[in-house]
């Protein structure tokens, strides 16, 4: 358990729905996060999950409802202004750039940061050479702290699948968020792999005050690392609590079970 | 406002004054229409099964006129060179699946379709190397297609109709048809149509792969030869033709890359425009608008609808 | 033992981003451009420079253009021949318009208007990938072929409907048109493809290239880390069009000396393209050794086949030539989809354990 959940909400999702063609992936979903909180989202396969954080960071634009996100309301979020606003992300099917080393990955991450124009960067020279170098530095920090430091210079299409989930989070790190939203950061890990995850996001959420949303399927994990669940099935949400109340909750058990209703 | 003139109003009055010329155009327009049809039904056969989108349909088309037309220079007679230029069609298929596609297999789509550039490349080397590279006629009269020309004296003035264009639509019809009775009702297009539908899926049916790639590559090859026959029937066979070609790819874009009906409707769309557009208000420009009038028109096809004007809308997932 | 960087270590994050980090590997380069600079053009005969040197050079150049857009941002492009015609167009109305300016100058003004027109012909690749954009860089070759064919105005309205190349003088040295001598055309031609290519290498290490390279990778994730897909796209689209302009432009005056419209026909276009491909995809030094590769097989296969006794017709030799470079397009495809450049680290990879592979 880390810091409570005291600050006040961050971002709010209400009444949201979100149709395929026949396929309604949420009905009338609300919740919120607040800051410096982790919260949980889970529920079977394909109750949703995914499909919630492509809405909070403008990937699928919900067919109703309203996400507020620091107080501003928005029916749908793009993608580009909530890079900007500070939300970054990981994707439950890891979507690194495969052709970049680790190194440069991270780099994409700060992109934003870096304001010197195309003719600077084409002389790369004095303040273009600076302003590379001191992202390189933050970007070296990350990779410490990570412990990828050996893998700096290999190409992630060629990494195992362990190494580029925790690249991934680099990735997102590099950018600084304020919210980061993992969608199933451990799935396909062994049990040491997953121990160093759960360390990295304890420890981003403790020292850098990271508000983290977080997929996960194994509950374990979930009670260990979340402050708040919320449980998501069939589309709906049908509980939202504190992960051991939830954890007793028969609508959740029937829903994880298979049990109709 | 003459300008305006020019372009909205008198290519009508030009259309209304000689109607035998519109007619005329219009019949012209179709028959490319229905050439460019069957080189985009060679891409749509091998795109449906392999998901290869094969630039080097075009090139087929040539490679098989000139085999036919070479091996008839060697003494073959006609009908005999007509059938070793269909065992060399299956071969080609055979070639094509072991060295390009089965090396190929699971790379990302992209390679595949610069490997039928290289394709493109060999084939007409290898044509050339073979048969020369200098422009050879059609044997129409030894295949026993008709020649000559019908007139139709209508809409008081001079409609001429080739025999051999309307033998290439019929040919066409006959062609289409029977394609899509194949993938309708047979044991091989339902494996095709599984395989279109997922590798994995075909492979449960026990299908090999491997077979159905053939089967594909021999049919658009055949499609090929017919469309070589009746292309070199009308002007003569080259690879001039590569350009031309190339236009089955705006075709594809009207048409989508999936759909068989849509490649014939698609050609005959872009044959007649073409066609009319040059005639009506081609002079306006300094005419040859045939060069680029079929891309230009897919272009803006695709500016309004980026995945064709019958392809379905895929909402990406991550 | 001869290429290690063992021993050489990196005490800064300045030298370690540096484009060449290896000792070994700044000197070999240092040497090449000696090479290229003094020794080629003091012993090279005008065979060796007009048929071998500067048209690789320039081709080279161009292949650097289409890379940046293929190998680097992963936009398939057939457009080239057509870009080039402009750069090419450009320079001559601007040599016309203002004979006084030096040609230099206007050779790179003319990628100017390529990058321009590039850039409107990319706009749709903010909603269409792959073959779809492929049609749409094929309306663009079409249509400015037609036009260069078309629009006399564009060749002056020569007779012959060719531009032709009108006399040039840097510091009193003729640079272009037919007094310029072959070692002046190679100096100037090496000069601005070094530059370019040192620019280029600067934006394929910097931000710029990064945003490219990650929208080639995986466009949604580039965006949703904050890369605007549109402006990153347009700005590739414009670069490699202003470097296909020169190269365009550095082909008609300081290599044909004349030139139709033809020249810059789909042909061209696909002739980049391969050497883009064989050389390898996203990657600078490929763009030479794909340029070399092809440009010199046919110059190799009509001067060597003869000489092993093999007398074949020149016709022959062509074929032969289209049929070992579509083969080469689906080997390398097969085996090294990265191309020569790849091969190349390969061998450095041996060299460097070398001579004790263990
Ligand atoms: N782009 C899309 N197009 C069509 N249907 C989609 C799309 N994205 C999601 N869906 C559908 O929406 C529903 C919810 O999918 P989602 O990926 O959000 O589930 P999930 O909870 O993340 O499941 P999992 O645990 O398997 O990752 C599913 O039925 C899925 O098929
Ligand atoms: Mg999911």
């Amino acid at each position: 358990m880390t810091n409570a959940a005291a600050g006040e909400t961050l971002l709010a999702v209400e009444e949201i729905c979100l149709r395929f063609g026949g396929v309604q992936a949420l009905s009338e979903v609300s919740f919120d996060i607040k800051r410096g909180e982790i919260r949980a989202i889970i529920g079977p396969n394909g109750a949703g999950k995914t499909s919630m954080l492509n809405v909070i960071n403008g990937f699928y634009r919900p067919n109703r409802g309203v996400i507020r996100f620091r107080g501003q309301s928005f029916t749908r979020m793009r993608p580009g202004f909530a890079a900007r606003n500070g939300i970054a992300r990981t994707f439950q099917n890891v979507a690194l750039f495969r052709g970049m080393t680790t190194l440069d990955n991270l780099m994409t991450g700060r992109t934003l940061k870096m304001k010197r124009g195309f003719f600077w960067q084409l002389l790369r020279y004095g303040p273009a050479m600076d302003e590379e170098i001191e992202h390189r530095r933050a970007v070296e920090e990350i990779i410490d702290f990570l412990e990828i430091e050996a893998i700096r210079r290999v190409p992630v299409g060629r990494l195992p699948y362990g190494l580029q989930k925790r690249v991934e989070l680099g990735r997102a790190l590099a950018t600084e968020p304020e919210l980061l939203l993992l969608d199933e950061p451990m799935t396909g890990m062994n049990l040491e792999e997953k121990e160093d995850m759960c360390r990295f996001i304890l420890e981003v959420n403790a020292q850098f005050g990271m508000t983290i949303a977080l997929i996960e399927h194994d509950m374990g994990v979930v009670m260990d690392l979340s402050n708040r669940v919320v449980v998501l099935d069939y589309g709906r949400k049908i509980a939202d609590d504190a992960p051991a109340v939830v954890k007793q909750d028969p609508a959740v058990i029937a829903a994880y079970l298979g049990v109709a209703g | 406002m003459d300008l305006l003139y020019l372009i909205f109003v008198d290519p009508f009055v030009q259309m209304g004054q000689a109607p035998d010329l519109l007619v005329q155009t219009l019949w012209d327009g179709l028959v490319s229409g229905v050439l460019y049809a069957l080189i985009a039904l060679g891409f749509v056969l091998i795109y449906k099964a392999s998901g290869v989108f094969n630039f080097a349909q075009g090139i087929m088309v040539v490679f098989a006129a000139l085999t036919l037309v070479g091996l008839y220079a060697a003494g073959i007679p006609a009908l005999p060179a007509l059938a070793l230029t269909v065992v060399i069609m299956l071969a080609l298929a055979v070639a094509i699946e072991r060295l390009v596609l089965r090396p190929l297999l699971n790379r990302p789509d992209i390679v595949l379709f610069m490997a039928t550039f290289g394709l493109t490349y060999f084939l007409i080397g290898f044509g050339q190397l073979l048969f020369g590279g200098e422009t050879k006629q059609m044997i129409t009269r030894q295949l026993h297609l008709p020649q000559g020309a019908i007139d139709l004296h209508i809409l008081d003035g001079l409609v001429t109709l080739q025999k051999i264009d309307i033998a290439a639509a019929v040919i066409a019809s006959v062609m289409v048809a029977s394609l899509a009775f194949v993938f309708q009702y047979t044991r091989i297009g339902r494996a095709l149509r599984a395989v279109a539908d997922s590798h994995r899926a075909a492979l449960s049916v026990g299908i090999s792969l491997n077979q159905i790639w053939v089967i594909v590559w021999f049919a658009a090859g055949v499609v090929a030869l017919a469309t070589g026959i009746m292309w070199g029937a009308r002007s003569e066979v080259s690879f001039a033709l590569e350009v031309v070609a190339l236009k089955a790819l705006p075709v594809l874009i009207l048409g989508g890359f999936t759909s068989i009906p849509g490649a014939i409707v698609g050609g005959l769309i872009i044959g007649l425009s073409e066609k009319l557009f040059e005639l009506y208000w081609g002079p306006l420009i300094g005419g040859g608008t045939e060069a680029w009038f079929a891309y230009v028109v897919a272009l803006i096809v695709l500016l309004f609808r980026p995945h064709g004007l019958f392809g379905e809308v895929i909402i990406e997932r991550i | 033992m001869l290429y290690r960087e063992v021993g050489q270590y990196h005490a800064s994050y300045r030298t370690d981003t540096a484009i060449f980090p290896i000792r070994q590997d700044r000197v070999g380069m240092l040497v090449i451009l000696a090479v290229a600079f003094i020794i080629v053009p003091v012993f090279g005969n005008s065979f060796l420079l007009d048929v071998v040197a500067i048209p690789f050079l320039i081709y080279a150049l161009a292949t650097i253009g289409l890379n940046l857009l293929t190998g680097y941002t992963g936009l398939l492009s057939l457009g080239t021949g057509g870009l080039m015609g402009i750069g090419a167009y450009t320079c001559y109305k601007l040599a016309t318009w203002f004979p006084g300016v030096d040609i230099i100058v206007w050779i790179l003004a003319g990628g100017v208007t390529a990058a321009a027109i590039g850039a409107l012909f990319g706009v749709p690749s903010l909603r269409i990938k792959g073959f779809y954009l492929l049609v749409a860089t094929l309306a663009a070759q079409f249509f400015l072929q037609w036009a260069f064919e078309r629009v006399p105005w564009l060749y002056n309205n020569n007779v012959s409907g060719d531009i032709e190349v009108p006399t040039r003088t840097l510091l009193g040295l003729p640079v272009t048109g037919p007094n310029a001598t072959p070692a002046t055309r190679y100096e100037v031609t090496l000069c601005i493809v070094v530059v370019l290519t040192v620019l280029a290498s600067h934006l394929v290490h910097s931000r710029v290239g990064r945003s490219w390279m990650a929208v080639r990778d995986m466009d949604i994730a580039a965006e949703l880390i904050g890369i605007p897909l549109l402006p990153t796209k347009l700005l590739s689209f414009a670069v490699s069009s202003y470097i296909s302009g020169v190269a365009g432009a550095m082909l008609v005056f300081l290599w044909y000396g004349s030139a139709e419209a033809s020249v810059f026909s789909i042909d061209l276009s696909f002739t980049i393209l391969f050497m883009t491909i064989i050389g390898g995809l996203g990657s600078l030094l490929g763009s030479f050794l794909g340029a070399a590769l092809i440009h010199m097989l046919p110059i190799a296969l009509r001067n060597v086949l003869p000489g092993i006794g093999l007398d074949l017709r020149p016709a022959t030799v062509e074929h032969l030539n289209l049929m070992i470079v579509g083969a080469l397009i689906i080997f390398f495809l097969v085996v090294e989809p990265l191309g020569l450049a790849r091969l190349w680290q390969t061998i450095k990879q041996k060299l460097r354990v070398w001579p004790f592979p263990y």
